[in-house]
């Protein structure tokens, strides 16, 4: 596109004020500043140094959130040694997993800015609905009492989106609404489907989900298979840049990256397929994992392969630049809220599957709290344009450690939910401590 | 004002043959009982640089946005290379050819150099985002404008300074092979040295056959890079013409009180007629 006569005019130099022309001319610098991806072969060194910047800059993305929960393992581990066993950390991961889907179904709406408080009872709906048309009189198959059940949550989501967009009222309060409005449908439902305000889970599919377990071996199959596939996709990416010219990280920290997943699946496996069980052998990794594990593959790659990932952040970026790129507004925001109902609707079966009911007494209005937390802990920004799917899994299992630990030691409820909050606090002040470095870089 | 007569305000003598890129005629823009825009006639030509000034409220950014496409003028014409054509939405104008910088830029802080290069026209291969393709592309586009200081394209565009920030939404205009390039105020908020790197990219802009529509409230800077200048007074295009015919002084004096008729070359019988 370039037209051939362009001229041979001198380089513009974008650098800061103050520098001498030569400063600015030295290749790989930025106003002085080296730049270590400028060079098409990085080093190791270059591309720390690189990363070390964007920390700087407040993009510590997940390292705080690692940190903290190996702190907590600590201290944990060290007040009572059954922590870390397989038993219980097999546990946690069961526990942790309605916080993290909750958290992955806040991420999308979080992501535009918005929020979804009722997430929580649309959990709840999702569940009732699931375990009415699955047990007696209907005794619908599983897969029928699912849907059904996901597509209702995925109905409600839409509706506040539409009233969002529509009528341009604030989330908050469309969903506060929300939150009151489903408390009602879960009770209304409860009370005439259910037995003494509560609805027993009498389909085996829908208690395995969080009591059923793959078979050790199984289990290694699947995380041999996970691994390499991640492994041959990375390494297929860092190829295909370098082919095109592009930087690519070094291949060290490429393999580093790659053993770290490794190691973590590995490990993950190992605890599990641990014989847990004290009278009968129950071992293997719980169903509920591997259904997370694919939430948080697909929901990645949603947000950072396809297009309508990249307009969300977009949108919640720059709502005014998206709209004069000519990004549809409307839909993509639909989009948003409709996922974080369906979503919502999948942890709300996991929390029944794993209760074996539904109850009149589900407290939806706590459940969204801690998904709002667990997505926020882990990284994502309430003023939108910012989060991961990754960040409710970590956030998730932070508040699940939190809930865990503070059991074993035979701490009450009031200390859990101080503790919570501690922790909550901290992590949005590290965010904002990181963010300030950013005026000054 | 007939047609003859506005080429010679508006293009170099030499080039008067030549067809603009863009003509208005007329255009008038209306906000309830006040009179924005009342029968503005413009020639853009192609490979120029056209400065528009005027005081605040003249009716500036009410032009601009009547070209990019955000509002439909009340009444007038719009010619593309001498065809009538309506621009009804900012698509319509990106599918011309016309691409607007605007004032507060409308970039994504929170996406690097390259999202926000394509956002809304993202490549695809099998109906998922391709990122190498957008990264060559994006890389290819800054160091055809010679902007060679913002090394990784892969930085957040929140992390960039005024200068290079400027740099990325025009190289985003540029890249979509935009013909004019219309830029709303695009060095009021640069230091000085970040000034001389946005007229420099406005200077390459024209030597790449890219028309370009400048709008400043600094004459210094006009003065430096543009080949025609047009003055708007409370929504009238009161004088135009090469740069040339212009200084500084003349400059004010027309923004200030509209007085002066156009170029000292022309005389006073240029005054346009009153509505
Ligand atoms: N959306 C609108 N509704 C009503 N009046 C408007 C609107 N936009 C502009 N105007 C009026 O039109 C006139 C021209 O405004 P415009 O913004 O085009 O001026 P400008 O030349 O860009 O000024 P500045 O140099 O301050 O940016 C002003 O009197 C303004 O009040
Ligand atoms: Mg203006």
């Amino acid at each position: 596109m370039a037209p051939p006569d362009t001229p041979p005019t001198a380089p513009i130099q974008l650098g800061e004020d103050g520098l001498t022309p030569e400063d600015l001319a030295r290749p790989g610098t930025l106003g002085g500043i080296p730049m270590p991806e400028s060079e098409p072969d990085s080093t190791f060194g270059q591309y720390l140094t690189a990363w070390a910047k964007r920390i700087r800059y407040g993009e510590s993305g997940i390292l705080p959130v690692v940190a903290g929960l190996i702190v907590l393992i600590i201290i944990f581990q060290v007040q009572d040694s059954v922590f870390l066993s397989a038993g219980n950390l097999t546990n946690l991961l069961v526990q942790g997993s309605v916080f993290v889907l909750l958290g992955m179904a806040e991420v999308w709406v979080l992501i535009l800015g918005e929020i979804d408080l009722s997430v929580g009872y649309n959990a709840g709906v999702g569940a009732v609905i699931t375990a009415i048309l699955a047990g007696p009189p209907h005794n619908l198959p599983w897969w029928v009492a699912i849907m059904a059940g996901t597509a209702a949550c995925a109905t409600f989501g839409a509706l506040w989106g539409v009233l969002v967009i529509r009528l341009r009222l604030p989330s908050f309060v469309v969903t506060l609404a929300g939150l009151l409005g489903l408390e009602g449908v879960v009770l209304y439902l409860v009370s005439t489907n259910g037995t003494g305000g509560t609805i027993r889970i009498t389909n085996n599919v829908l208690l395995d989900i969080t009591n059923g377990n793959l078979s050790p071996a199984a289990g290694w199959i699947v995380a041999v298979v996970a691994i390499v596939l991640f492994a041959v996709l990375t390494i297929a990416r860092d190829l295909r840049r370098r082919r095109g010219g592009l930087v690519a990280p070094p291949m060290a920290i490429t393999l580093v990256k790659v053993a770290f997943v490794a190691a973590a699946t590995v490990a993950l496996v190992l605890i599990c397929n641990t014989n847990r069980g004290e009278l009968i052998t129950l071992e293997g990794v719980p169903y509920v994992v591997l259904i997370i594990a694919g939430f948080l593959v697909l929901y990645t790659f949603m947000l950072s392969r396809t297009r309508f990932g990249r307009y969300l952040y977009a949108i919640g970026g720059n709502a005014e630049a998206a709209r004069r790129g000519g990004v549809s507004l409307g839909w993509n925001r639909l989009w948003a809220f409709t996922l974080t109902g369906f979503t919502g609707g999948a942890a709300g079966i996991i929390y029944a599957s794993r209760l074996g009911s539904i109850s009149n007494n589900i407290d939806g209005g706590t459940l969204v709290l801690y998904a709002v937390a667990a997505a926020v802990i882990g990284g994502a920004s309430l003023f939108g344009g910012r989060g991961k799917m990754i960040y409710p899994v970590l956030g998730g299992l932070v508040i699940a450690t939190i809930y865990n630990g503070m059991g074993l030691l035979g701490l009450a409820a009031s200390y859990q939910y101080m503790v919570t909050a501690l922790v909550l606090l901290a992590a949005v002040t590290i965010d904002a401590l990181a963010r300030r470095g950013r005026t000054s870089t | 004002m007939s047609l003859t007569e506005e080429r010679r305000a508006t293009g170099d003598p030499g080039e008067s043959a030549q067809q603009p890129l863009l003509s208005l005629r007329g255009i008038r823009k209306n906000f309830g009982a006040v009179q924005a825009l009342r029968g503005v006639d413009l020639d853009i030509m192609p490979g120029k640089i056209a400065a528009l000034v005027g005081d605040n409220g003249a009716g500036k950014s009410t032009l601009i946005k009547t070209i990019a496409g955000i509002w439909s003028p009340s009444a007038g014409e719009l010619l593309w290379e001498g065809r009538p054509v309506t621009i009804r939405s900012p698509r319509e104008a990106d599918n011309l050819g016309i691409a607007t910088v605007y004032q507060d830029l409308a970039l994504c802080d929170n996406l690097d150099i390259v999202q926000n290069m394509f956002l809304g026209h993202e490549v695809l291969s099998r109906r998922l985002l391709d990122e190498t393709k957008m990264e060559k592309k994006a890389k290819e586009t800054l160091s055809d404008l010679a902007v060679t200081t913002v090394s990784s394209v892969r930085q957040l565009v929140g992390s960039l300074s005024g200068g290079q920030r400027q740099s990325v939404a025009v190289a985003r205009a540029v890249m979509r092979e935009a013909r004019l390039v219309i830029m709303d105020e695009p060095t009021a908020a640069l230091g000085v040295s970040q000034t001389a790197q946005v007229l420099d990219l406005i200077r390459r802009l024209g030597d790449r056959g890219i028309a370009v529509l400048l709008i400043s409230h600094n004459l210094t800077d006009v003065f430096s890079v543009a080949d025609s200048l047009a003055v708007l007074y409370l929504g009238k295009l009161v004088s135009s013409g090469s740069i040339s015919d212009y200084d500084t002084q003349k400059a004010v004096e027309i923004i200030t009180t509209g007085a002066s008729g156009g170029p000292a070359s022309q005389g006073r019988e240029r005054t346009l007629p009153a509505d």
